[in-house]
């Protein structure tokens, strides 16, 4: 493999993880805010429990993926630079006002249901924002002007249905990981009736991922007809993420004894798997372009000595950070004391 | 106004923002393990009290400090494409090494936060010094790619290409070292004289009880000892760093003190305003031949001035300004610990009213320094963007939206400014000190 291909797996790989954490990180967000006042369950607090301690954690991905993609594709800056700078600036503000509420609500208990509300809202957004950036890269949106220059063209983009299609897939994937990973995490520790709730609302979801998945192909620009022909050549990824989702989706009424319905572990497995599939069909066929006609990753990527120096900059990193990352895990995601302990 | 100018504005603000937060979520990590320590060595629970409340706010502070840092990230590629197109290519390596810094803090301050009842004492400072080490090694590694673009290295520049990359040369470029002294030095007395400064207060206030004085009269001795240690850290460093730029970058220097003519035996020039048509300082102190001695470490050390080089290539001259307040400011803060030190630990005695008032004064002091240091150290390389490599006018984005963007993000700045005041008020208003040391309240 050349290097462009490898620094693009890779980057890939961080968007992939950045995808589902978000997703999970904004989304429990939200349903901690929907299931507040209902009494009766602790759905709210077994969402809070999750997001307190991760969502410093989860913010990194979304740093790491742009100083990835500078770094192994410096020439990229330029052209998503200019196009992107309105769009992302928004995404930024949102994104400052949903993290700087939702600490400011740990602090002041009286206020905190409002500073609660405008994190939970906000949150929701912004994994639908991000997502609605691909139809960007798709061709279409871009004009070039007479020296050159591109720059986006952000009535086209906001009036064109395909932009709404990518922003109902970003938010209803949200909510279905989010409250599929909620699930996992409260049968983890033994909270039934949260389980229950949980479970209820992923059952619900589920298909409506896949709806509006379709109708975000669907609904592609005339300019973007190439990568819907790219994803026909690249199918079987698609038929198998789809068989990934019943099995996943499937999972959810497993029965097994006296105990309620459902093995969430192997639903969040396999639903994760769906996405993993359908995101690396989905990566070939946007293959080698990274802004379609214009930029491919062969003429973004950087040179030689820096490449290697970034490898080898990733191996330490993961080396020194994988014990940090194990002995949180075993904190905050496998411990059922702290996960179902008492007050907030 | 052009697009250039208005990502200037906008990129400038928002590092202005940024660093109060980042500063701090340097600083006081710093005094959080020194209290964990102090609490271990001593058994006094006093430190283990001011451990928590710091960490409390450090959790606020980080609540504004991690996204109005993922906006300048991301905005440093936005804003200046041209700029991350020849960075991207040479020193992209610490940016990199910079986001398992953040990947090291964030986790280990959450464990610390959260899983602090479960840990023993011996993992609970090790993870708050692991944050300690993430913030700091953050702070360093964006320093790397700040000293790079006043003394960039390790690439050739042909044609607009860039070839001939050794990313270490370019890492260990001939400014990094001091700079990031400077930089982290700095961060740690902020921290220290903004605890100090809370401390000074409560004792200024009448009608708190004798316990509870005990307490912030410890925290002030803490904040004293570490302020102390560093600014003296940070001024004797930024002599350095002041030798650093006669070095490498004259030009600077020259605007720096407002010296226009070439010569033996300059003089130093504090306070005043740089007139370009007298071309000297106006309405300063004269020190004669001191510029020279600090510079070159003789009176008779040749300095190089402004008119040695292109009008064009001159910074603005209001840099002379920034630059002084941020000396004195240092200067003042050495003078200041020493002298409340002197007073508790040679005298003997308490501290007089007076010096509590000016000690309040210690905390917003420092992060003015930090504020007019980094403003001076970017607006000093202007017009470079890259030090004598590429002009910022050429670095930045075609975009012209901007004016829009400016004003959404300021009017952000200032909301997030007022609620995190107001919130840390609130928090400690109602989780007051003597309630948690366990008195009652008055005396
Ligand atoms: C509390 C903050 C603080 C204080 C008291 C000082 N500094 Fe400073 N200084 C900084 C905070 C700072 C900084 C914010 O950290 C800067 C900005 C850019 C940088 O690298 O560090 C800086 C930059 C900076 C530079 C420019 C480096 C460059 O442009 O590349 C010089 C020459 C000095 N300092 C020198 C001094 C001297 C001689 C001081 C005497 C006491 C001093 N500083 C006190
Ligand atoms: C953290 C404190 C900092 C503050 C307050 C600050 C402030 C500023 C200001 C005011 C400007 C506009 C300069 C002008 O146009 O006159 C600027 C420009 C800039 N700074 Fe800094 N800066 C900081 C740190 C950094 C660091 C660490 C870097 C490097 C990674 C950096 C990179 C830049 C770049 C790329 C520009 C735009 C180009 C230019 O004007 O030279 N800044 N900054
Ligand atoms: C010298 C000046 C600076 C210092 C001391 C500093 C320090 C810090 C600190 C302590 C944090 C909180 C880290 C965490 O808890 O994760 C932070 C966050 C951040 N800073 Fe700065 N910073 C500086 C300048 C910059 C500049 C110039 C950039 C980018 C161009 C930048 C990018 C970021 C980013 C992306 C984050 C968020 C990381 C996260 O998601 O956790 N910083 N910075």
């Amino acid at each position: 493999m050349d290097h462009a291909t490898v620094a693009i797996a890779l980057v890939w790989a961080l968007i992939f993880a950045y995808a589902i954490l978000g997703s999970v990180d904004f989304g429990a967000g939200f349903w901690a805010l929907v299931f507040d006042r209902r009494s009766g369950t602790r759905a709210a607090q077994i969402a809070n429990r999750y997001l307190s301690p991760s969502w410093e954690v989860t913010n990194v991905f979304l740093v790491l993926i742009t100083v990835a993609m500078v770094g192994f594709f410096p020439k990229a800056a330029f052209w998503l630079g200019t196009i992107l700078l309105v769009p992302v600036s928004l995404v930024l503000i949102l994104l400052t006002i949903r993290s700087s509420f939702m600490v400011y609500s740990y602090s002041t208990k009286r206020y905190s249901r409002p500073l609660r509300w405008v994190s939970g809202l906000t949150g929701v957004l912004i994994p639908g924002l991000l997502l609605s950036v691909l139809p960007v890269s798709l061709g279409g949106f871009v004009e070039l002007s007479s020296e050159g220059n591109p720059s986006l063209l952000f009535g086209k983009l906001l009036s064109s249905p395909t932009e709404y299609a990518h922003l109902a897939f970003g938010i209803s994937s949200e909510l279905f990981l989010a409250a599929l990973f909620l699930s996992d995490y409260a049968h983890e520790a033994g909270e039934t009736s949260t389980y229950l709730s949980y479970r209820k609302v992923a059952v619900a979801m589920g298909p409506l991922t896949l709806l509006t998945a379709v109708l975000a192909i669907y609904t592609m620009t005339p300019e973007a007809a190439w990568i819907v022909v790219r994803i026909g050549e690249h199918l079987p990824w698609f038929l198998a993420s789809i068989v990934s989702f019943a099995i996943g989706y499937s999972a959810l009424w497993i029965k097994d004894g006296q105990r309620p319905p459902g093995r969430p572990r192997l639903a969040v497995t396999f639903v994760i798997g769906q996405y993993f599939l359908a995101s690396v069909g989905y990566g070939m066929a946007h293959l080698p372009y990274i802004l379609y006609p214009h930029l491919t990753i062969g003429q973004a990527i950087t040179n030689d000595a820096l490449f290697r120096s970034l490898l080898v900059s990733y191996s330490i990193g993961i080396a020194v950070l994988a014990p940090g990352f194990y002995l949180f895990w075993r904190l905050f995601l496998k411990d059922k004391k702290y996960i179902s302990r008492q007050g907030e | 106004m052009d697009s250039v100018v208005m990502a200037r504005a906008l990129f400038g603000s928002s590092m202005a923002f940024h660093i109060i937060f980042a500063t701090l979520g340097v600083g006081v990590p710093l005094m959080i393990v020194f209290a964990e320590i102090f609490a271990g060595i001593t058994k006094n629970s006093d430190y283990s009290l001011m451990a928590k409340r710091w960490t409390k706010a450090q959790a606020i502070l980080l609540g504004v400090a991690i996204p109005s840092g993922t906006i300048v990230g991301v905005m440093l590629s936005m804003l200046w494409p041209g700029f991350m197109e020849i960075m991207g290519q040479v020193i992209a390596v610490p940016f990199q090494v910079e986001i398992w810094a953040f990947f090291l803090e964030a986790l280990f301050m959450s464990i610390y936060i959260y899983a602090a009842d479960r840990l023993s004492r011996k993992l609970r400072i090790l993870s708050v010094i692991m944050v300690s080490f993430g913030s700091a090694s953050s702070a360093v590694l964006i320093t790397n790619v700040h000293a790079w673009m006043n003394t960039p290295r390790g690439f050739k520049l042909a044609d607009g290409k860039v070839t001939d990359v050794h990313p270490l040369q370019a890492i260990f470029n001939p400014s990094f070292a001091v700079t990031a002294i400077h930089v982290v030095a700095s961060a740690f007395m902020t921290g220290a004289f903004c605890v100090g400064s809370i401390a000074a207060y409560k004792l200024l206030k009448k009608g708190k009880s004798e316990r509870e004085r005990e307490y912030h009269r410890r925290s002030l001795y803490l904040a004293l000892i570490v302020g102390l240690v560093c600014s003296m850290a940070t001024a004797i460093n930024g002599h350095f760093t002041a030798q650093m730029l006669h070095h490498y970058l004259p030009l600077k220097l020259a605007a720096a003190e407002g010296l226009f003519e070439t010569g033996p035996h300059a003089a130093l020039e504090i306070f005043g305003s740089t007139s370009l048509e007298k071309q000297e300082v106006v309405g300063g102190i004269t020190i004669p031949s001191a510029l020279s001695f600090l510079a070159t470490d003789r009176f008779d050390g040749v300095v190089r001035g402004l008119n040695d080089y292109p009008r064009e290539l001159w910074p603005p001259l209001y840099i002379h300004t920034l630059f002084n307040l941020m000396v004195i400011i240092g200067g003042f803060l050495v003078a200041l610990s020493f002298g409340a030190l002197f007073y508790r630990l040679v005298l003997k005695r308490p501290y007089p009213r007076w010096l509590l008032a000016v000690l309040v004064a210690g905390g917003p002091l420092s992060l003015i320094g930090i504020e007019t240091g980094w403003i001076f150290s970017c607006t000093g390389r202007q017009p470079w963007v890259i030090s004598g490599v590429q002009k910022t006018a050429d670095a930045a984005t075609l975009s012209d939206n901007i004016g829009v963007l400016f004003g959404l993000f300021i009017g952000l700045y200032v909301l997030l400014m007022i609620l995190t005041i107001t919130v840390m008020r609130y928090y400690f208003k109602r989780k007051p000190v003597a309630r948690e040391l366990g008195v009652t309240e008055g005396s």
